[in-house]
């Protein structure tokens, strides 16, 4: 047997989620798609005293559009974010990004809630719910709280989430039609996690850029927001001058950890040229 | 020993039953409880995909995933492809184009490519590697494997 023993649970609905997460007080993990969880668990690395299947909640599954955003619940599959119309049309830089999660068959698992509440730093939704400022929703035995994404990422692989609250469902702000959007990542193969990726939109008018958002992964704890260099942009436009300055700026703005997959100053470095490269191909998309 | 639950799944198209400890890997079960040694086991932790069979008709790693997790559930293995003594167009494709080595990949690529081909019936040969790059394979360089999705793609029944 590889994973350590547990109690094993699988409730249906999320109040019976909650009332057994906290029978154990902390001591339980929930268990959504598991794509990073059993890993931890077959290497014994995780030992929680119980598992708690959120598999068998059907609620927690949907994408719905409503008031401006696309809502998630937290248990809809990365597969299933791939081949949504509503994600598209209306989070296209999310559809992007999703290609860039792992692979088909650990998409068809892994969850969007799971992706964002374990909180890899090279993980590229984390980065999409941070430069779309977007929220998750928390339910806990206190009730429900909305928790913004530049409140959620703490450090790595940790959250603002209590150890008794479940990720209940994702929000994202519809992009604005006509916006440019990328995600460029470097990874040595494609489906590994990101060495450095950089999530991006643009809306422009002409040649003035009336909104920047740029977001980081793989370039410290946390998804790194680039306010500095959005600013650039947003004061002087979409001109070469300016989008090198941007992705110069960018480069700046982080100081990310050496580890076997690259030195800190290579991911600096490819912090800019892919800043540079996503703004690049989000302009070719965007129109006005 | 811990308790003990009882699985029931439709595997390749038969009822099968077992019980194991819920901590019991899906892979193990398939091998150990249900003597389906077809699937087989490499990383055992998601990265390689030799593992990998189709849940509910989509592919899916079985070493990171549990058996009272598929209670329920409808699998398809490696063994389920081949009908009536004849090998399925991929397993087909796979002898003609030299997808295969040592085979210990084969049962994950073929189920892989399976759902590949089944959610895009047509792909490019950068969709092809863009999907089995969810399986590593040590012997064939990929390219006959590449090949082989390919000819598979363009064989009718080839996504069946
Ligand atoms: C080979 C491989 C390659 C991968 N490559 C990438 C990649 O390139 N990019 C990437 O982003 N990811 C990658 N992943 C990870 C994958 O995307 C996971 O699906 C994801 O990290 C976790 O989502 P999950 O649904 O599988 O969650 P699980 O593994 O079930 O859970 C992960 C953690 O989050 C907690 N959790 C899960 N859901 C909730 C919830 N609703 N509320 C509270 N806590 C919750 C769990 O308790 C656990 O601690 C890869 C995985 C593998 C095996
Ligand atoms: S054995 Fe399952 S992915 Fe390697
Ligand atoms: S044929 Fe040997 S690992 Fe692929």
């Amino acid at each position: 047997m590889k994973p350590p023993k547990f109690d094993y649970h699988a409730p249906t609905s999320v109040d019976e989620a909650l009332a057994l997460l906290a029978r154990y007080g902390g001591d339980a993990k929930v268990l959504a798609g598991g794509q990073s969880l059993m890993p931890l668990l077959n290497f014994r690395l995780s030992r929680p005293a119980a598992l708690v299947d959120l598999n068998r909640i059907p609620s927690l599954a949907y994408i719905r559009e409503e008031q401006g955003r696309v809502s998630f619940g937290a248990m809809t599959r990365q597969r299933a974010v791939e081949f949504s119309p509503v994600v598209k049309a209306r989070v296209p830089l999310l559809a992007e990004a999703t290609r860039w999660v792992a692979h088909l068959p650990i998409r068809t698992r892994g969850t969007i809630g799971g992706s964002i509440a374990h909180a890899d730093p090279s993980a590229e939704y984390p980065a999409v719910l941070t430069a779309l400022e977007g929220e998750v929703v928390a339910r806990g035995p206190k009730g429900e709280r909305v928790i913004e994404a530049k409140d959620l990422f703490q450090t790595y692989l940790t959250t603002s989430l209590e150890p008794e609250e479940i990720l209940v469902e994702v929000r994202l702000p519809v992009t604005p039609a006509g916006a440019g959007y990328a995600l460029e990542e470097f990874a040595r193969r494609h489906g590994d996690f990101a060495i450095v990726a950089i999530a991006c939109v643009v809306v422009r008018d002409g040649q003035r850029c009336t909104r920047a958002r740029l977001a980081t992964a793989g370039t410290g704890p946390v998804p790194v927001r680039l306010r500095a260099a959005e600013e650039i942009l947003e004061r002087d436009g979409l001109g070469e001058a300016a989008l090198e300055a941007a992705a110069r700026r960018a480069s700046e703005l982080v100081s990310p950890d050496a580890d076997i997959h690259a030195s800190a100053d290579y991911r600096r470095h490819l912090t800019g040229v892919l800043t540079r490269r996503a703004l690049t191909r989000a302009l070719g998309v965007a129109r006005g | 020993m811990a308790d003990l639950v009882t699985v029931r799944l439709k595997v390749n198209g038969v009822e099968r039953e077992g019980r194991c400890e819920p901590r019991k890997l899906l892979v193990d079960f398939l091998r150990e409880d249900l003597g389906l040694t077809g699937t087989h086991v490499g990383c055992e932790h998601g990265i390689c995909g030799a593992c990998t069979i189709l849940l509910d008709g989509q592919a899916a790693r079985s070493c990171i995933m549990l058996a009272v997790q598929a209670d329920g559930a409808e699998l398809m293995t490696v063994e389920g492809l081949a009908q009536d003594g004849k090998l399925h167009p991929l397993q087909e494709a796979f002898r003609e184009h030299h997808g295969l080595q040592c085979g210990f990949c084969t049962p994950g690529m073929l189920m892989t490519s399976l759902d590949l081909l089944r959610t895009n019936p047509t792909p490019t040969d950068e969709e092809i590697r863009e999907g089995i790059s969810a399986v590593l394979c040590r012997c064939t360089g990929y390219q006959g494997i590449v090949n082989a999705v390919r000819a598979a793609a363009r064989t009718p029944g080839g996504s069946r």
